[in-house]
């Protein structure tokens, strides 16, 4: 056994780096390279598949009519799709290697906060353009060691510091609730900013929040934190967790006699959210999204048209998001003129005013996040329907 | 006060569930004196077996239970047969990893096939009681009710049959057992299967109680029980349901008293401190290990 | 074998070194493959020093994680939150070195609980360690919390993952030769026997363990400096496993075999990537089939002849004639 053994490991080692360095050689044809971090595999796989199947979408549209217009030809566009698991350091590592080994132009995600962060310090140091469709946690796009803006991280959607504050006004004006209790993932960026930003704009707007209740990700049984939510009794419930995580909440917390509504983030926008109710607790819930397939502008109306003639289903917000972030990333490509990412980089910062999918974008001068107007949806009779807009 | 019960109800489901994957654990330990590493997947798998039933025919709850037991069972055997028998007189360690190396292939060969959480379908009508302030439901009643019946079968078979003797011969000296004419094979295989019959009942109950099935379920709870049958005595069946109880008592406690963060701190420094002072588990037996 | 083959290794060693400096200047190597040798040089680290307690030892420690990521939070807590603007050439190493000396110090504590307990219940023990430090660093807001550590700068290079990499081994291939070592071997065959043939378990074990960790540190701070964030979810037992698997590929109780699982696995993991999740499922697989032909892996208690020490035979006392006596001549 051991001679034939030690004979394969030889070619094997051969063969292994020899694997590896084609797998590192760059393609002869030029092309505009961008890449996808997405959530493939993981907490939020609809994320990543939304993500994956709008950047498909754009890039078989863009290479039908003859690719991107770069300089004086026309280049075909070729995305590489990277799967981070939405776990922090599988992001920072896919990051790398999309900017490093596949030499992407920019990279599009990851849309899940906590991968944002770190894939964006990764793009920051490498120099390389990102656009996060989805994340809107303001520390995305701040360098955590200068406290300063990055340079190369944009967004295509409002940050928390918008969303919360809607939500804050909705839940007292519209649903006047007075008193609001929040339970929130404390290991993850995105809800434990998100449930600091709602306190104070709660507070702010007269109401008092009466429970701040933790859990950590991975956590199936809630019983003790609704049981103490439940004595105090709150109007309503901030509910800021993503969309697998959510019906069991709100499922074991009817289970324990609570009936107020729940309020919710943009997490919650992926339709599996009501695929995964099956005891319909969230019937009757509130939740900010960027975009309602209910009221669209005529380029929503194409793109949804679109993409449930390509993909069978209509895109949620993420997919709306990532097709305007595809749109800007392959905008700035053609306006910088030539295959270099400071170029590319500086085009996106001299963008001002975009008309997406999902409304309409302002970029003010030096800002990485537009100011556009989110939605309220509520969850009816097993659909998302749109309440109101609110503009910045 | 009523808090407290309040949440103590909450601890007994939870225990009842770990009880069931811990005395899988318990079990596989006691005759192979192995760590089915594999065990957690297996419990995974039952809740995912469930789907697959309802989704192809829907049954009643008593009658999928059954049939996810028979499945998971089978699944055990074969785990046994292919994987661990023929590693039987090699090394222990490698027996370790290739439990380890199983539970993983199983792990994420279903996440290969359905990457996506799952709701499992409703079998049972919940109904809320409430009763002096105190509410329970119809679930938490089942799964209580289903555990304890399981663990009081498991309890009367190993001490009360024939077969149930045997098992505990293989645990005190495998190498004589089959000298007094008892099939060490059939007997180790059946062991297995029981074993993940529980398992695979624990899956589908949690399953129930928290309706979003992923093929990552399997780790943290697989790992939970696992140290809940430490703490009670890797091999010792009622000391497999006393940790598990323990383990879920100071786990829901510590949620309710501090920030859920600090859970797994005190699970595991409980589990610590117990294993320092007492080295084989609470009702353990110390065994001579030359190596 | 030669005076040249005496200094061969010696030669090869300096001249990866005086490589592994120049790689990052030139251009030849691009970015990703400097990052999968850095990562084969850290898990190599990691390897070689899980398969002192595991293979030498024959422990089942499953904690190993555990001390990378003590080593990994002291050396970035150094480098980003105590003095943020030192220089890297003087910082970097003192950063690494005081990451290990944390692990090393906790690998004490579990060195002591293997006198008593042996087996399943220490590999149980190193598993509550694990958790309990995963555990700990969640509830450190000074190092982030659960959500982690950003902003650790990028101090890790080719030659600074070699340089450790051949420190680690050569060390451990010392100690695994030395008679110390033997003892350490001793205790894994029979520990009974050992101590009553007067090898010193105690102080053994010890040395085990605490070389053990404080090499798994050193990885540790590698590793924040190579991907320049750390969470606490990323020193799991997930991470173990992958340390587990490596070492049980490679070989057990074999410096070969460390290297050879180490570079086999991070290389077929990267190479796999298009196959995503089931990535996962191959290797495992791979791992159940060659535990079931070859339990020891593929190098397991063996080790290429170059990296044990060679043994001259002992000079026999000449004659009055200035000559070798024979064999079976008594010599005065």
């Amino acid at each position: 056994m051991h001679k034939p053994l030690r004979a394969l490991l030889f070619p094997a080692a051969i063969v292994c780096s020899g694997a590896l360095l084609l797998t590192s050689c760059q393609p002869s044809k030029p092309s505009v390279k961008i890449g996808i971090n997405a959530e493939l595999t993981g907490e939020m796989p609809a994320v990543g598949a939304s993500c994956k199947q709008a950047a498909e979408l754009f890039a078989e549209q863009v290479n039908k009519a003859g690719g991107i217009a770069v300089g004086t030809e026309k280049l075909p566009l070729q995305l590489s799709v990277v799967d981070n698991s939405c776990k922090a350091d599988q992001a920072a590592a896919a990051a790398q290697r999309l900017i490093s080994q596949n030499g992407v132009l920019v990279m599009v995600g990851p849309n899940a906060s906590s991968c944002a962060i770190p894939a964006g310090e990764i793009a920051e140091s490498l120099g390389c353009l990102m656009i996060s469709p989805w994340s809107t946690n303001p520390k995305t796009t701040v360098d955590s060691t200068t406290g300063k803006t990055k340079k190369n991280v944009f967004r295509a959607c409002f940050t928390d510091r918008f969303e919360s504050p809607v939500l804050a006004a909705f839940a007292t004006k519209n649903l006047h609730a007075k008193t609001a209790a929040v339970l929130y993932d404390v290991s993850s960026e995105a809800p434990t900013s998100q449930s600091t930003l709602f306190k104070e704009a709660f507070e702010k707007a007269g109401g008092k929040v009466v429970a701040m209740e933790t859990y950590t990700t991975g956590d199936r049984d809630f019983a003790a934190q609704l049981t103490k939510i439940r004595e105090t009794a709150p109007d309503i419930i901030y509910l800021p967790a993503p969309y697998n995580d959510t019906p069991l909440i709100a499922a074991q917390a009817r289970q324990l006699g609570i009936k107020a509504p729940f309020l919710g983030s943009d997490a919650w926008s992926s339709p599996d959210i009501i695929k995964l109710d099956t005891g319909k607790s969230l019937e009757g819930s509130y939740f900010c999204n960027h975009y309602s397939t209910e009221a669209p502008n005529p380029k929503a109306k194409q793109f949804i048209a679109d993409y449930t003639a390509r993909f069978g289903n209509a895109p949620d917000d993420v997919a709306a998001l990532t097709y305007d972030a595809m749109t800007l990333a392959a905008d700035s490509v053609a306006k910088a003129g030539k295959l270099d990412r400071s170029a590319v980089r500086d085009a996106m910062a001299s963008t001002r005013a975009f008309d997406g999918v999902t409304g309409q974008f302002v970029y003010p001068e030096g800002a990485r996040e537009p100011a556009k107007s989110a939605v309220i949806m509520q969850i009816k009779n097993g659909g998302f329907h749109w309440v109101s807009t609110v503009n910045p | 006060m009523k808090y407290l019960i309040q949440q103590a109800i909450n601890a007994l489901q939870l225990g009842s569930i770990y009880a069931l994957i811990a005395l899988g654990y318990s079990m596989v330990y006691g005759v192979l004196s192995m760590i089915n590493f594999a065990h957690g997947d297996v419990f995974m798998l039952g809740a995912f077996f469930c789907l697959l039933l309802i989704a192809i025919v829907p049954v009643p709850f008593w009658l999928a239970l059954i049939v996810v037991m028979g499945a998971t069972a089978i699944l055990g055997t074969l785990i046994e047969r292919f994987a661990y028998r023929p590693l039987r007189n090699a090394p222990r360690v490698s027996a370790i990893i290739t439990a380890l190396g199983c539970g993983l292939v199983i792990q994420n060969t279903t996440l290969g096939i359905s990457p996506y959480a799952r709701p499992m379908p409703r079998l049972i009508d919940n109904v809320t009681y409430e009763f002096g302030g105190l509410t329970f439901t119809t679930l938490q009643l089942i799964i209580i009710g289903v555990s304890v019946v399981l663990m009081v079968l498991l309890d009367f078979l190993i001490r009360k049959t024939s077969f149930g003797m045997a098992m505990r011969a293989i645990s005190s000296d495998r190498a004589m057992v089959p000298l007094l004419g008892i099939p060490a094979n059939r007997v180790i295989a059946i062991t297995f299967a029981l074993g993940a019959a529980l398992g695979g009942a624990a899956g589908l109950l949690y399953g129930m109680a928290y309706p979003v099935v992923s093929a990552a379920m399997g780790i943290s709870v697989g790992w939970k029980a696992f140290v809940a049958a430490v703490i009670g005595g890797i091999g010792n069946m009622r000391g497999a349901v006393l940790g598990a109880f323990l383990l879920g008592g100071g786990e829901v406690m510590t949620v309710a008293v501090l920030p859920s963060t600090y859970r797994d701190l005190i699970s595991y420094s409980l589990l610590l401190l117990i294993l320092v002072f007492k080295p084989h588990g609470l009702l353990g037996k110390p065994t001579l290990q030359k190596a | 074998m030669g005076a040249k083959s005496r200094y061969l290794p010696a030669v090869l060693l300096i001249a990866g070194f005086v490589a592994s400096v120049l790689i990052p200047s030139t251009g030849l190597v691009n970015d990703y493959l400097q990052f999968v040798l850095m990562s084969v040089a850290i898990n190599a680290i990691l390897c070689v020093s899980l398969n002192l307690v595991n293979g030498w030892m024959g422990e089942f420690s499953v904690g190993h994680a555990g001390f990378m990521a003590l080593g990994a939070y002291a050396s970035a807590v150094l480098t980003v939150k105590l003095f943020p603007g030192a220089p890297p050439l003087l910082l970097f190493p003192a950063a690494v070195l005081i990451g290990g000396a944390v692990a090393g110090v906790a690998g004490i504590p579990i060195g002591i609980l293997s006198f008593k307990t042996r087996g399943d219940y220490l590999a149980i023990i190193t598993l509550a360690f694990l958790m309990i430090v995963k555990s700990g660093l969640e509830n450190i807001p000074y190092t982030g919390g659960p959500r982690g550590m950003l902003g650790i700068p990028r101090l890790t290079t080719v030659a600074w993952a070699y340089f450790w990499c051949v420190v680690a081994f050569w060390v451990i291939r010392n100690l695994v030769y030395s008679k110390y070592g033997r003892g350490i071997s001793a205790i894994r065959e029979d520990e009974i026997a050992a101590e009553a043939m007067g090898v010193p378990t105690r102080s053994a074990k010890l040395v085990a363990f605490v070389t053990s960790s404080f090499f798994a540190g050193v990885a540790g701070a590698l590793f924040a400096h190579q991907l320049q964030f750390i969470n606490p979810s990323s020193f799991d037992i997930l991470k173990s496993t992958e340390i587990l698997v490596m070492v049980y590929l490679g070989g057990v109780a074999s410096l070969g075999g460390s290297l050879l699982g180490a570079g086999v696995v991070t290389i077929l993991t990267q190479c796999l990537q298009p196959l995503g999740t089931w990535r996962m499922v191959v290797l495992p697989a791979l791992l159940v089939l060659l535990m079931l032909f070859r339990p020891g892996g593929i190098m397991g208690y063996r080790d290429w002849s170059w990296l044990k020490p060679r043994r001259s035979p002992k000079p026999r006392p000449k004659n009055e004639d200035g000559q070798q006596p024979e064999i079976g001549e008594v010599s005065p």
